[in-house]
């Protein structure tokens, strides 16, 4: 398993991790970000581009 | 041994490169060349969140570093003076030659600087480096005035960032609207509005044609003949691709290095260097999602995209993809936040397609009546439908 952090003071709800790692990151009805705090280690690569393309830098892997 | 990949530049850019090298499976070494002292980090901060916080400092934008490439050389602090693509090889600033199999460009961008009658520097600022904005943070104390040069993102937002710090801050540029090109009159005007009551001043359709002061600028002469108070002037009236070291080869450099569709540079004759490959803001390209024009991309997502591209091709050779990001910005000024998707620059019309101006919307863009673009502030997941639409 994998553990995920969102740095929600940063984070802007822009959701473009919600590309990258559709199954650990979505927009909610009110367009804000929720996420799964864990997942499993084949999301890693997922999460890992969610983490390159966040334009805030708020989405950490907490290894 | 095989010689390595040498990737040039060290920012964004140069680290996705590494980490897509090895994802895509090249085992082989590789060496990334840099001038900045600092490991690589992200810059749209600077004009933001960082440069509005206590201290600017490198952990706070360092991008995280990935087992995967821990074996990069970096060479940093160093520039490239000189290439010699025939021969595979760059030689950097203290003398050392570095040979190469293959040849990553991602020198970016610098911001372009005026030359005033009255050139001094005491007061001047741009931003574009961590260095430069910790430079700048140190200046922007409260009741500051501050005159930024330049009405595009960087010069609003940083705008922004100097007023929320309690600067008196007034924008001035040649243009009718900020952010007219990509944004659109309706929106940029709007944008303008919300800069506007939160105490943003905007000169308009004016500009700075001298600096005044002895030792550190004390005013700025603008082109009406009036005079403007400043303690702290910043040029942010857009930038320079980083080319001249490829100077002397068999290539474009006359507005970014100028690459095919499978970001190879090309030669004059319409040849392509099959080991020279370009990546990020520096590159001039094609993209076949919307004509064969090739164009600089000065968004945050071209780096990635390209060393993405880049990485997949010399580590299995395949290209047999051509290279057709989505553009994609985002904008922090104040509480607004805009996202948009596409193509905007090259659209002749939009329209508000969702929302209201005075609250959250949504614009569509065109060209010749084909929708190239979306942008929008607030509505998320109505703008991130634009991606899919856009991916094809």
């Amino acid at each position: 398993m994998i553990k995920i952090n969102v740095d929600m003071t940063k984070c802007q709800h822009y959701g473009m991790c919600v590309f990258e790692a559709p199954d650990v990151f979505k927009l909610n009805a009110d367009d804000k970000l929720e996420y799964t705090a864990t997942a499993d280690d084949s999301e890693r690569g997922n999460v890992e581009a969610a983490i390159d393309v966040c334009p805030m830098q708020a989405i950490f892997i907490v290894d | 041994m095989s010689k390595p990949v040498v990737i040039v530049g060290a920012s964004m850019g140069g680290l996705r490169a590494a980490e897509a090298l090895r994802r895509f499976g090249y085992t082989g070494a590789i060496t990334a060349i840099g001038d900045e002292t600092w490991a690589p980090y992200n810059r749209p901060p600077l004009s933001k969140e960082v440069l509005a916080g206590e201290t600017v400092s490198h952990e706070t934008v360092a991008f995280p570093q990935r087992p995967a490439t821990a074996d990069v050389g970096w060479v940093l602090g160093h520039s490239v003076v000189s290439a010699d693509l025939a021969n595979n090889t760059v030689t950097i600033d203290d003398g050392e030659v570095f040979e190469y199999s293959h040849l990553i460009i991602a020198t970016g961008l610098r911001p372009k600087k005026q030359v005033y009658p009255n050139n001094i520097h005491a007061g001047r600022h741009i931003i574009r480096t961590l260095d430069d904005a910790m430079g700048l943070r140190s200046a922007l104390q409260p009741g500051k005035k501050v005159v930024v040069l330049g009405a595009g993102f960087i010069g609003c937002e940083t705008a922004a960032t100097a007023r929320k710090l309690g600067c008196d801050v007034t924008v001035v540029a040649p243009g009718t609207v900020p952010m007219l090109r990509p944004l659109g009159e309706e929106l940029a005007s709007e944008l303008q509005r919300r800069n506007e009551a939160q105490g943003v001043k905007f000169l308009m359709k004016r500009t700075v044609k001298d600096l005044v002061g002895e030792a550190h600028i004390t005013a700025v002469a603008l082109d009406d003949g009036t005079e403007l108070e400043c303690d702290v002037f910043i040029e942010a009236i857009g930038s320079h691709p980083n080319t001249e070291w490829l100077e002397g080869n068999d290539i474009d450099i006359v507005d970014g290095l100028l690459c095919d569709s499978t970001l190879r540079a090309r030669k004059g004759t319409g040849d392509i260097w099959p080991n020279v490959w370009g990546v990020g803001d520096v590159v001039r390209f094609p993209n076949p999602l919307y004509d064969d024009v090739e164009r600089r991309v000065e968004h945050w997502n071209i780096p990635s995209e390209c060393a993405k591209y880049v990485g997949n091709a010399i580590a299995t050779g395949d290209i047999s993809a051509t290279f057709r990001p989505v553009p994609s910005f985002w904008s922090d000024q104040f509480d607004v936040h805009i996202l948009a998707y596409g193509l905007l620059t090259i659209a002749d019309s939009n329209k508000l397609v969702e929302g209201s101006i005075d609250g959250d919307c949504v614009f569509e863009y065109y060209r010749e009546g084909q929708l190239v673009g979306a942008a929008g502030i607030g509505l998320r997941s109505v703008v991130m439908g634009y991606r899919k639409i856009f991916e094809g």
